[in-house]
């Protein structure tokens, strides 16, 4: 199926995950993500094993997530920003409980209600685990509408691999806008490998236990580095970034998700002016592809980091780096949205400023 | 020929309770192995225990466990049933775990009317934590964070959770038992078959509350903490069948 649809952010997300075969969805309501539970109440009913729960709470929401998975089913929640923050004791114990799920989080303005609008500001919630615990969560970045079904595609394969939730770190402008995509063919699930941890009644086999208290000290201790192991493989296997402009790029800005869509416009921008300028946009901001950066300041001796908040993935960014090149950074956050035009600016007067014309 | 009188319920592990002396947990969970192997529902049980002193459950039900977070049962249950409806779920909880971190989780399950079971132990206590107020500890109940007992001005009155889920619309059967003596033992087994019963009929929310002595918090002997369920936790939480809509 190659046909071309014009849809929502939010309903992409949602369309794509019933065809990856999520069964299974709980969430609460919270602005600006409202589209996706509303299109999956729809769709839920409109197959014979589909369940939609509009739960009592984001805890909830987050904990028959944690049930529905235990139970073998592909299982998603979404929310945004504050009510992401309630859903991290359930994100938790699924990478504890070494259990798949996917999370949408549609970011907001913040900290506290803060506001409705597009904003990055919870990149390090996501990135550094975000609940209690020594764990990571995977963490995808879409940019546009396409990117929205590959990823949402995606993190259903990477939960079941690697038995971990993953992330889908959105925000309101992805979520509203309505764009070109070819939706993927519905899997059938049948064909999924089998789970032979699921907790579906012990019918001819020992009971098994799906749990995260681990008392014995030296036993969590294995569990812990159990665990790191496993990110270390994610690290290796799923880590990616896009490439735009850099082949020739003196100056190369790395932004993710709708920031770096207004950085690509600011950045077409900038070559009409003659200026060597060039894009790397994380896909997965967890792993982060940290490797391509390093590898990318053998020829780039000045980066711009752009995010819409006051400077997080920057730390990433610089531990990539590893002191090998300069770092700048330009932020807007509160739910502000930048225009090229005014990334275009910013480029430039870096740009002269660090002589880079001359050579 | 020899008869067996007694002997280890097929779906319990053989291995020795860690509870506390007289403590109920041990009770209970042996009532709920020989109610789960009566219905011949074993290969098809998932029970969900609860963060408290019976977390450790898993170590004794020889049936699928997966471990809830604290007061999350009901959800993480309700998650499980209504991807495998015709498995039978159970959340086996305490009172801090039900009636004050999971209030919210627990209300609308049953609201919902949920095909699930809830195992409700109360001890009026937090047990696993050494005693501290429970939304269930009795007025004038010493406990660690009620110096000189539970006053209603300074710590609210202990809540009647059973009777507030009995009004909500999903609740189809609710009952009140104990396990301090052998007639209230035998009554709790019948109210814990019942309530698995209404599951399997698909009727809806069940729940069985039961009064159980927590000895070393209450720090009484465990024959004083029997007679203490009987002589005062009762005149708090009178045992009876609260709601039946199995009719």
């Amino acid at each position: 199926m190659d046909k071309k649809l014009l849809m929502r952010g939010s309903q992409v997300i949602g369309e794509t995950a019933i065809r990856a075969g999520c069964r299974f969805y709980a969430g609460y309501p919270i602005t600006p993500q409202n589209e996706l539970p509303e299109f999956m109440s729809g769709a839920m009913a409109d197959l014979e094993d589909g369940t939609f729960i509009q739960a009592e709470s984001e805890l909830a929401a987050i904990n028959m997530v944690l049930g529905a998975s235990m139970a073998g089913a592909r299982a998603m929640t979404s929310s945004s920003s504050p009510g992401i923050s309630l859903k991290q004791e359930g994100i938790s114990f699924l990478a504890a409980s070494e259990l798949p799920a996917v999370i949408v989080n549609t970011m907001r303005g913040g900290p506290g209600l803060g506001n409705i609008a597009p904003s990055q500001g919870d990149y390090f919630q996501a990135t550094r685990g975000g609940g209690h615990g020594d764990y990571r969560t995977i963490v995808l970045a879409p940019a546009h509408g396409q990117e929205l079904a590959d990823l949402t595609e995606k993190a259903f394969e990477y939960a079941d691999r690697y038995r971990t939730p993953v992330m889908i770190l959105a925000d309101g402008m992805m979520g509203q806008m309505m764009e070109p995509v070819v939706l993927p063919d519905p899997i059938n699930l049948a064909e999924l490998p089998p789970k032979p941890w699921v907790l579906d009644g012990a019918d001819g086999r020992p009971g098994r236990l799906i749990k995260s208290l681990i008392l014995n000290t030296m036993e969590m201790e294995e569990h812990n580095w159990k665990l790191a192991r496993k990110y270390e493989i994610i690290s290796r296997e799923i880590a990616a970034a896009e490439t735009y402009m850099t082949e020739d790029a003196r100056f190369v800005v790395i932004a993710y998700g709708t920031a770096a869509r207004i950085a690509k416009g600011g950045i077409k921008r900038a070559r009409e002016m003659g200026l060597k300028v060039g894009l790397l946009r994380p896909v997965t901001l967890y792993p982060f592809p940290e490797r391509v950066i390093r590898e990318m300041s053998r020829s780039v001796k000045d980066f711009l980091v752009f995010e819409m908040n006051t400077g997080q993935m920057l730390d990433d960014v610089k531990l990539s780096l590893e002191g090998r090149s300069t770092v700048h950074f330009y932020g807007r956050p509160g739910g502000v949205v930048s225009t090229p035009d005014e990334i275009a600016k910013v480029i430039s007067s870096l740009y002269y400023r660090q002589h880079l014309e001359e050579d | 020929m020899e008869k067996v009188v007694f002997k280890r319920p097929k779906y319990m592990k053989k291995a020795p309770f860690h509870y506390c002396p007289g403590c109920g947990h041990s009770i209970i969970h042996r009532l709920m192995a020989e109610v789960i192997e009566e219905l011949g529902i074993g290969e098809k049980t998932i029970g969900v225990p609860p963060a408290g002193c019976a977390v450790l459950a898993y170590d004794y039900f020889d049936i699928d466990m997966g471990e809830a977070p604290h007061g999350r049962g009901a959800a993480l249950a309700t998650g499980v049933k209504r991807i495998l409806p015709d498995r039978i779920v159970f959340s086996y909880q305490g009172d801090g775990d039900i009636a004050a971190i999971g209030t919210a989780e627990t209300i609308h399950a049953a609201n919902r009317g949920e095909n699930i079971t809830v195992i409700f132990v109360n001890n009026s206590c937090y047990g696993m934590t050494g005693g501290q107020m429970a939304p269930t500890t009795l007025l004038g109940q010493n406990s660690t964070t009620t110096p000189g007992g539970r006053d209603k001005d300074r710590d609210g009155a202990p809540i009647d959770l059973s009777e507030m889920l009995a009004i909500t619309r999903g609740a189809v059967y609710i009952e009140r038992t104990a396990v301090n003596s052998i007639k209230n033992i035998r009554k709790t087994k019948k109210a814990i078959t019942k309530a698995f019963k209404v599951q399997m009929a698909g009727l809806g929310f069940s729940l069985i509350e039961i009064l159980s002595p927590c000895p070393t918090n209450w720090k009484m002997s465990p024959v004083d903490a029997c007679k203490w369920i009987d002589e005062d936790v009762m005149q708090t939480f009178p045992l009876k069948v609260i709601k039946d809509e199995t009719g």
